[in-house]
């Protein structure tokens, strides 16, 4: 079980970025959370990775407090982060240092098998596209099996269609080893097909805005009027955390120019 | 059908690009040849008398004849010991204060004043000084190379580790890599293609400094060539000790490149057909 306990994170520059979090991860959860831009998404993410501990209250993952990079947390970055010196696969199995060479040799291939680049092993990363790029990040992240894995707007930088492909990606992989997912994404659509659970977060300073279940069976079916239920709910909740207030006229014009609601 | 069309086209393909790889090196000696070429036939048709340029012929001559007698190889020799033992100590140090001063804030601070400051001073200027010091023998001549080569190769590495992304840098954290696992696995290949341009940058510099360090009172080396053929009148005697610094000065910079090539192939460089 991940704990977030009053989690608040103040940057040394003053930003307040997080206040007052509080929620509880069951292993195995797939938990999303969407906001506005700067609301503090990323910040969270990095606080439970240990990467930027909290400034208040704790992390706890199964009675543990994490203040520094733990075994059993793995992350994915917006982008794949992946080292440039190292072959795919070496990429893959960069968290195995340590492993017989065997078991190493094993995973790794297991793990490109199951994001289809089992051709792409023994080419540099500057060889592949973007989508298949992040399909060896999530790998990478995979490959030690940790526990929880923290996705940071992972698909944010790909077409629709590459998006929707390895948003199957990531579900058949989670289905295999179950780790919990927490993940940040800006497309709500995204949201509902991963999500058993969505956070909305408000910004100034980042606080827990709403959450919203989401237990439609899986797989999601985009077009199914249940799909759409759970689309409009998402989608208001947001547009309630983005008002602060009533909205200046700049802020409507802009809504306006993108489409109603979805500015960020 | 397919398949054979392909059969038929790798082999050639393949001795294309053989070809190519023997061809692309030879296609930069085009410009000197000719060059050389043009000048002898000058001489040799009453254009010139080419005293003071002498016609490739005769700097040839001078070469087959220096050599016949040992001193080339000789000189040769003084000079590129001299090269490479400033070379190795100027790298030693540039390398270890570099690394040093990019990785912490405080060394940097307490260092990098001091050697920029001793960085404005033209480094000849410190001839004198390393004489009376360390006599006028090797000693001082390879002191004065070292610290040549030194400069370059410091900017060079404390440049590289200090711009090494953080974002990388963040992988290596995120699985928990140690101070040492960090430096070996992150640090060390991401400063790589830097390192080797400062080492080249350095021998460059090693090169120009040997000849003031020979300029400035030796018996043998390719340095002492040039002065005695200036002495005796013998240009040809210069324009062959030239020729033996650029032939040296060349090969031991793709001396570099070819060992350092294996660690660098996964550069993304931009690549000019
Ligand atoms: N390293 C930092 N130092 C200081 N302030 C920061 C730092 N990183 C983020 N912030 C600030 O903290 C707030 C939250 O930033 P964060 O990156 O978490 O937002 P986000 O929700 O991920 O936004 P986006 O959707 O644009 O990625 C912002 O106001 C930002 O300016
Ligand atoms: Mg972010």
């Amino acid at each position: 079980m991940l704990v977030l306990d009053r989690v608040g994170k103040t940057y040394p520059n003053g930003v307040r970025a997080l206040d007052g979090i509080s929620l509880a991860v069951a292993p195995g959860e797939i938990f999303v959370t969407i906001g506005g831009s700067g609301c503090g998404k990323s910040t969270m993410l990095r606080t439970i990775s240990g990467l930027d501990p909290p400034t208040q209250g704790r992390v706890v993952l199964d009675g543990t407090i994490i203040t520094a990079p733990h075994e059993q947390i793995g992350i994915v970055f917006q982008e794949p982060r992946l080292l440039p010196w190292l072959h795919v696969a070496d990429n893959v199995g960069f968290g195995l240092e340590g492993y017989p060479k065997l078991e190493r040799r094993m995973r790794v291939a297991g793990a490109l098998d199951r994001v289809g680049l089992t051709d792409k092993a023994r080419v540099w990363p500057r060889e592949l596209s973007g989508g298949q790029a992040q399909r060896v990040a999530i790998a990478r992240a995979l490959v030690p099996r940790p526990q929880v894995l923290l996705l940071d707007e992972p698909f944010s930088a790909l077409d629709a269609f590459t998006r929707a492909d390895l948003q199957d990606h990531l579900l058949d992989l989670w289905a295999d080893l179950k780790p919990t997912l927490v993940m940040v994404t800006h497309d709500v659509e995204e949201a509902i097909v991963l999500a058993d659970r969505i956070m909305v977060l408000r910004a100034h300073p980042g606080r827990v805005y709403e959450e919203i279940a989401c237990d439609l069976p899986r797989p999601r079916d985009r077009q199914s009027a249940a799909f759409d239920f759970v689309k409009r709910r998402v989608l208001a909740a947001l547009d309630r955390s983005l008002d602060r207030g009533a909205p200046t006229v700049e802020e409507g014009e802009t809504r306006a120019a993108a489409g109603g609601g979805l500015w960020w | 059908m397919t398949a054979g069309v392909e059969q038929a086209g790798v082999p050639q393909a393949a001795s294309k690009a053989g070809a190519a790889r023997v061809l692309r090196p030879a296609l930069g000696l085009l410009l000197p040849i000719a060059l050389a070429v043009l000048w002898e036939i000058a001489v040799r048709m009453g254009f010139s008398n080419g005293r003071l340029v002498p016609p490739p012929s005769v700097i040839w001559n001078t070469f087959a004849d220096l050599a016949a007698t040992g001193e080339l190889q000789q000189h040769a020799f003084a000079t590129i010991w001299r090269v490479a033992w400033g070379f190795l100590f100027g790298v030693l140090a540039g390398t270890i204060l570099g690394a040093i001063a990019g990785y912490s804030a405080l060394t940097y601070r307490l260092l990098d004043p001091t050697l920029q400051g001793l960085r404005a001073v033209p480094s000849i200027a410190w001839v004198p000084l390393f004489i009376l010091w360390f006599g006028i023998f090797e000693a001082s001549k390879i002191i004065l190379i070292a610290v040549g080569v030194f400069f370059p190769v410091y900017l060079g590495v404390m440049g590289a580790v200090l711009s090494v992304d953080r974002k990388i840098v963040e992988v290596g954290r995120v699985f928990r890599l140690s101070g040492l696992a960090m430096v070996r696995r992150i640090l060390l290949p991401a400063v790589m293609p830097a390192y080797v341009i400062a080492l080249r940058a350095g021998l460059g510099l090693g090169w120009m400094f040997v000849l003031a360090a020979e300029f400035l009172g030796a018996s043998t080396g390719l340095g002492f060539l040039l002065i005695d053929g200036q002495q005796l009148g013998k240009p040809a005697q210069i324009v062959a000790a030239i020729v033996a610094f650029a032939i040296l000065g060349k090969a031991s910079d793709w001396l570099i490149v070819l060992v350092s090539s294996p660690f660098l192939r996964w550069e993304d460089r931009f690549a000019r057909a």
